[in-house]
């Protein structure tokens, strides 16, 4: 069985990151937040979006990164391709 | 034909942060060529460099800044801010679609390049910083430049190695003199201290072990300096009519390429920049009261300049001051014709020559008056200030008081 975070965790982590990537304070962030609130630009989503990949391991695709337009919504979709990578590694034959 | 006024000047070098804290230093002949912060592993075989180990990045930029700006950019940018405070100009309306914004660098971001190669290649990790492009284009400072001052006009980079930013003041004072340009801030940046271009110097064996000595017999090479020089160039009526204070004017501008060697220097295409700028100017050869050396302390450059400098001015070379201000400030590649266009024109407003430092005896195939390691008080009007750079790209700048 792979480790699932839960929702909750994987959206501080999240938040975490792009607190640090944007140099703002964690607590400026909400799950809610929009990234037009929080003034984050497409060039900051590109940064946003490499420190992802870092930190989960992931790899975000393109169109991912086009849905990604608040909190709620990157959470998500980083939630979903954990969960993908994580059968990935289950269908793996040994 | 405007003239062509200059207003306001900035600067950042290994002397300091801005214009007064580096001309006291250039007027007192200290020398800012010091031990490297970093000797490097094994060492370099130069032990020195003019590093701007003053400047507090933080101090100008938030962190969020600083992740487009690499430090090439940063020194810009701070170097125009204090130029643009000095000439009193704000940028809106008319004024801001007619000025223009012309910097000089001949290696632009080099330190997210490296970085990225050794994720690359050491550590045969695909993924590089995602903001390494806009880091590392040549003009990141111009149109940082741009940007903090809302300058909608023309704006570029200009890079022709060491000939890089008299380029970019030249192309600015064709600009304000022909009318297509209201104002421009012009003049150039560079940050060389990243290993790996460090260690391409190295290679070319023309980096002084200890430090430079311009037109010295046992010079040994050049010094690496890094910081950035920005001029406010503006309409003579447009700055009269504020009122202002006019510290200097550009009256010429000449530049000629070698077609000779890729490296090697000739006579001839230095002195025809030299020429081309007295005959843009106007002025007698004779008329010139200084000469702010290309100088960079290497045996073939000083050697060809000193005779290019011989066939234009003839016997008015034994009264003709010369001097390199790289002996303090080092070679600033892309900076040095900007770092010296201020020199110079400090030179002619405040009536000290900035010495030759770092001279012990005179060379015979550089039979001129060098100032040499102490500054002398001179009454001046009219100066030329020359880079010649790789590539045989000569840049020549006239200057009056």
């Amino acid at each position: 069985m792979s480790e699932q975070p839960a929702t909750a965790d994987l959206g501080t982590r999240v938040m975490e990151v792009i607190a640090k990537t944007q140099r703002i304070a964690l607590e400026s962030i909400s799950i809610d937040s929009t990234f037009e609130q929080l003034k984050i630009d497409s060039l900051d989503g590109i940064n946003i979006v490499f420190a992802l990949e870092n930190e989960f391991g992931i790899n975000i695709p393109d169109e991912g990164v086009q849905s990604m337009r608040s909190i709620g919504e990157t959470v998500e979709g980083v939630r979903k391709l954990l969960a993908l990578k994580a059968v990935e590694s289950e269908d793996r034959p040994v | 034909m405007n003239r062509v006024a200059v207003t306001g000047l900035g600067l950042v070098c290994g002397l300091g942060n801005n214009v007064a804290e580096c001309w006291n230093k250039l007027a007192s002949g200290i020398c800012g060529i010091l031990p490297l912060s970093d000797p490097g592993s094994p060492p370099y075989k130069f032990a020195r460099g003019a590093q701007a180990n003053a400047f507090e990045p933080l101090d100008y930029f938030t962190e969020k800044d600083l992740l487009l700006l690499e430090r090439f950019a940063q020194l810009a940018a701070v170097a125009a801010r204090e130029a643009v405070a000095q000439s009193g100009l704000t940028f809106a309306g008319e004024l801001a679609d007619r000025s223009a914004v012309i910097t000089g660098s001949s290696i632009g971001g080099q330190f997210s390049e490296e970085d990225g190669y050794i994720r690359l290649y050491r550590e045969k990790n695909p993924r590089i910083a995602p903001l390494t492009i806009p880091r590392t284009m040549s003009n990141a400072g111009a149109s940082r430049i741009s940007l903090e001052f809302g300058i909608h006009g023309p704006v570029y980079t200009v890079s022709t190695a060491c000939s890089s930013s008299n380029h970019a003041l030249g192309q600015a004072f064709s600009l304000v003199r022909g009318g297509q340009a209201i104002a421009a801030i012009a003049g150039g940046s560079e940050a060389v201290f990243a290993e790996g271009l460090l260690r391409a110097w190295e290679a070319m064996r023309v980096v002084s072990p200890d430090v430079c000595r311009p037109f010295s017999v046992d010079r040994r090479g050049l010094s690496l300096g890094e910081g950035a020089g920005m001029l406010v160039l503006e309409n003579w009526d447009h700055a009269e009519a504020r009122g202002i204070p006019i510290l200097g004017e550009i009256i010429g501008f000449g530049m000629s390429s070698d077609a000779h060697h890729i490296t090697q220097p000739c006579v001839d295409g230095p002195a025809k920049s030299m020429q081309w700028a007295l005959k843009d100017a106007g002025l007698a050869a004779e008329r010139v009261d200084y000469i702010n050396a290309h100088g960079t302390g290497t045996q073939a450059n000083d050697l060809i300049e000193s005779q290019a400098i011989r066939l234009i001015f003839g016997a008015h070379a034994d009264r003709l001051p010369v001097s390199s201000t790289k002996s303090m400030h080092g070679h600033t590649l892309g900076a040095a014709g900007a770092i010296e266009a201020i020199a110079t024109l400090l030179t002619l407003r405040n009536g000290i020559i900035p010495p030759t430092v770092n001279f012990t005896s005179a060379d015979p195939g550089c039979a001129l008056d060098v100032v040499p390691n102490k500054a002398r008080p001179a009454t001046l009007q009219f100066a030329l200030s020359n880079t010649f750079a790789f590539g045989g790209l000569n840049a020549s700048l006239v200057f009056q008081r």
